[in-house]
């Protein structure tokens, strides 16, 4: 579904993203892990047209969106979420997740039909498939930092995307919250069958999820496969595994 | 005042304004309906003066408050417009009907173009492009003599005779203003209004849900410039002539004032600004000509006590405030 191959991203000078690449076939839950500094973000940054790629290529579908908008990306199918929450402050929990809803249907320039109602009934069952109906005329500014982050993939999730992108979802969370969103996204995958590419510190959390697994160091893909392959991958041990002790 | 009439549009949601919403209205609008009986000329063309600033600082306010885009010059539209009822009244033989439905469109073309550069950048880059290139449009108008006569203006720019008596260019005036709010309203309730507060909080998340910010940015601006077109219109009927001052930035800073005043994230916060400071300076005119002082005395304690606008404050106080939330 995704492919990326040879990419590279520097930054006056700096080579954040050194030959990257990645695989996503359809229907997985993909990780990308490394040390800080790895490049996971930008890497995700690149993907979503958020960043201009230097050289390579990313295709998705088949098709090549190298250095597309990110709204362009988006409507192609594909969305994400962000490693700090990054939603829409002044909105309340339900026009948050309709604006998404409302730009996948491309009704984001309609000037005279009432928002109010319009495509009420897709959004609400977003919100309740993600346990925020109850929150849905609240200030979004008002939940508590694990439903932010909840609401950050909600809004993702409205874009109704065939590859969601996620960027840490369990950062700074407490266990209880973590698991939640472990279920959340068992559950996205199995039962909506959403590919899903994540990026992760939380090992056991990845080791749990992902079918696949691709290790970043400095920028560049030193190993790729299978969470069996990962786990025994000397490099892997070397590079990274190995800091964290828990392999 | 000219603000009671619209309580309905203020607050759609609240279980009060259901009954005591549309009661307001239809008083404020009896109100209004009976004043050139009830004043004297000169007050009824100062409320017509005040209906036309309203228009202009409520288009303003699509872009400022609803946008969150700092723009600074948006008088530009404002002159743009009149000058082109101007210069179609008094250089060609086309009717009134054309002059006045060409200058929102004029206006709005010339949004479109600065729009388009100005899009492109973002903050405070974003509001010194609007005042370098309208001071260009300034510019132009204040040296192209043969077209605009240059600084001495165009006056006794003739309307039609049923627009002769001032209240009927009140009239006018006010039902073009209640029709303009209405359609303005509509847009800011519509999803066009609800993605342009998104893209306000947060463009790129915006983007990432699949909304063109720059090219929502330009639509907002180009509306604003339409409906800023409309109040150049109303300028020329109730003035009967136009000067390049009207395209001069301190115009500008006005109407922003005007906005924070009234409070940027209610509806009808500029309409009340609009109406505070078109009031307030014929007062103060009355007994010093050191109006730019006191306007930034104003200023100053707005933004120290009132960042929020005087009806954005009365509307936090009821808890009542919630056709925009939050904070720009």
């Amino acid at each position: 579904m995704l492919q990326v191959e040879q990419l590279r991203k520097a930054f006056e000078g700096f080579q954040a993203i050194a030959d990257a690449r990645l695989s996503v076939p359809k229907g997985e839950v993909v990780a990308v892990i490394g040390p800080n500094g790895a490049g996971k973000s930008t890497l995700f940054n690149l993907i979503t047209g958020h960043l201009q790629a230097d050289s390579g290529h990313i295709r998705f579908q088949n098709e090549e969106i190298t250095n597309l908008a990110p709204y362009k990306i988006c409507h192609k199918g594909m969305a994400r979420s962000f490693q700090l929450i990054n939603i829409f402050p002044s909105l309340t929990v339900l026009e948050n997740v309709q604006t998404s809803v409302l730009a996948k249907h491309r009704l984001d320039q309609n000037f005279f039909r009432p928002s109010k109602k319009l495509l009420i009934e897709e959004t609400l069952e977003v919100l309740e498939s993600f346990g925020l109906f109850e929150y849905k005329d609240r200030s979004c500014s008002s939940l508590s930092y694990g439903d932010q982050k909840v609401l950050e993939i909600a809004i993702a999730l409205g874009s109704k995307p065939e590859l969601l992108l996620l960027d840490e979802p369990t950062a700074g969370m407490s266990s209880e919250e973590t698991r939640k969103i472990v279920n959340l996204i068992k559950r996205l995958s199995q039962e909506k069958g959403l590919t899903i590419l994540l990026t992760e510190h939380d090992m056991e959390l990845v080791f749990d999820v992902a079918q696949k697994i691709m290790v970043l160091q400095q920028g560049k893909t030193i190993a790729q496969g299978l969470p069996e392959d990962i786990r025994n991958d000397k490099a892997v041990q070397n590079a990274y595994l190995g800091e964290t002790g828990l392999c | 005042m000219s603000t009671n009439n619209f309580k309905s549009i203020n607050n759609p949601k609240g279980k009060f304004s259901t009954y005591l919403g549309p009661g307001l209205a239809v008083a404020g609008i009896l109100i209004l309906l009976m004043i050139p009986q009830l004043l004297t000329q000169y007050y009824v063309y100062l409320l017509a003066t005040v209906f036309t600033t309203a228009l202009l600082a409520t288009s303003l306010n699509l872009v400022l408050g609803y946008g969150g885009l700092l723009h600074l010059h948006h008088g530009v539209f404002f002159g743009v417009g009149a000058y082109t009822v101007a210069i179609v009244l008094t250089k060609t033989s086309w009717p009134f009907a054309v002059a006045v439905l060409l200058a929102p469109l004029v206006a709005a073309l010339i949004a479109l173009v600065i729009g388009w550069f100005c899009v492109r950048l973002r903050g405070l880059y974003f509001g010194m492009l609007t005042l370098a290139l309208g001071q260009l449009v300034w510019a132009i108008v204040y040296r192209w003599n043969a077209l605009t006569n240059g600084d001495n203006g165009i006056h006794a720019i003739p309307v039609p005779e049923f627009l002769y008596s001032i209240n009927s260019v009140y009239y006018t005036t006010l039902v073009v203003l209640v029709i303009a709010l209405v359609i303005l309203y509509v847009i800011s309730k519509s999803p066009f209004g609800l993605t342009l507060l998104a893209t306000r909080d947060n463009p790129v998340r915006s983007e990432s849900v699949g909304i063109n910010v720059k090219r929502h940015r330009l639509t907002a601006f180009v509306i604003a410039g339409f409906f800023a077109g409309i109040a150049g219109v109303l300028f020329v009927l109730v003035e009967r002539s136009v000067a390049p001052s009207l395209l001069f930035w301190n115009k500008s800073a006005e109407i922003l004032i005007m906005c924070l005043m009234g409070g940027l994230t209610v509806f009808m916060g500029p309409t009340l600004g609009a109406g505070i400071l078109v009031l307030l300076s014929m007062i103060v005119g009355l007994y010093t000509e050191y109006w730019l002082l006191v306007l930034g005395l104003l200023l100053l304690i707005l933004v120290l006590f009132l960042p929020q606008g005087i009806l954005g404050y009365l509307m936090e106080i009821y808890g009542k405030n919630r056709s925009m939330r939050g904070e720009n």
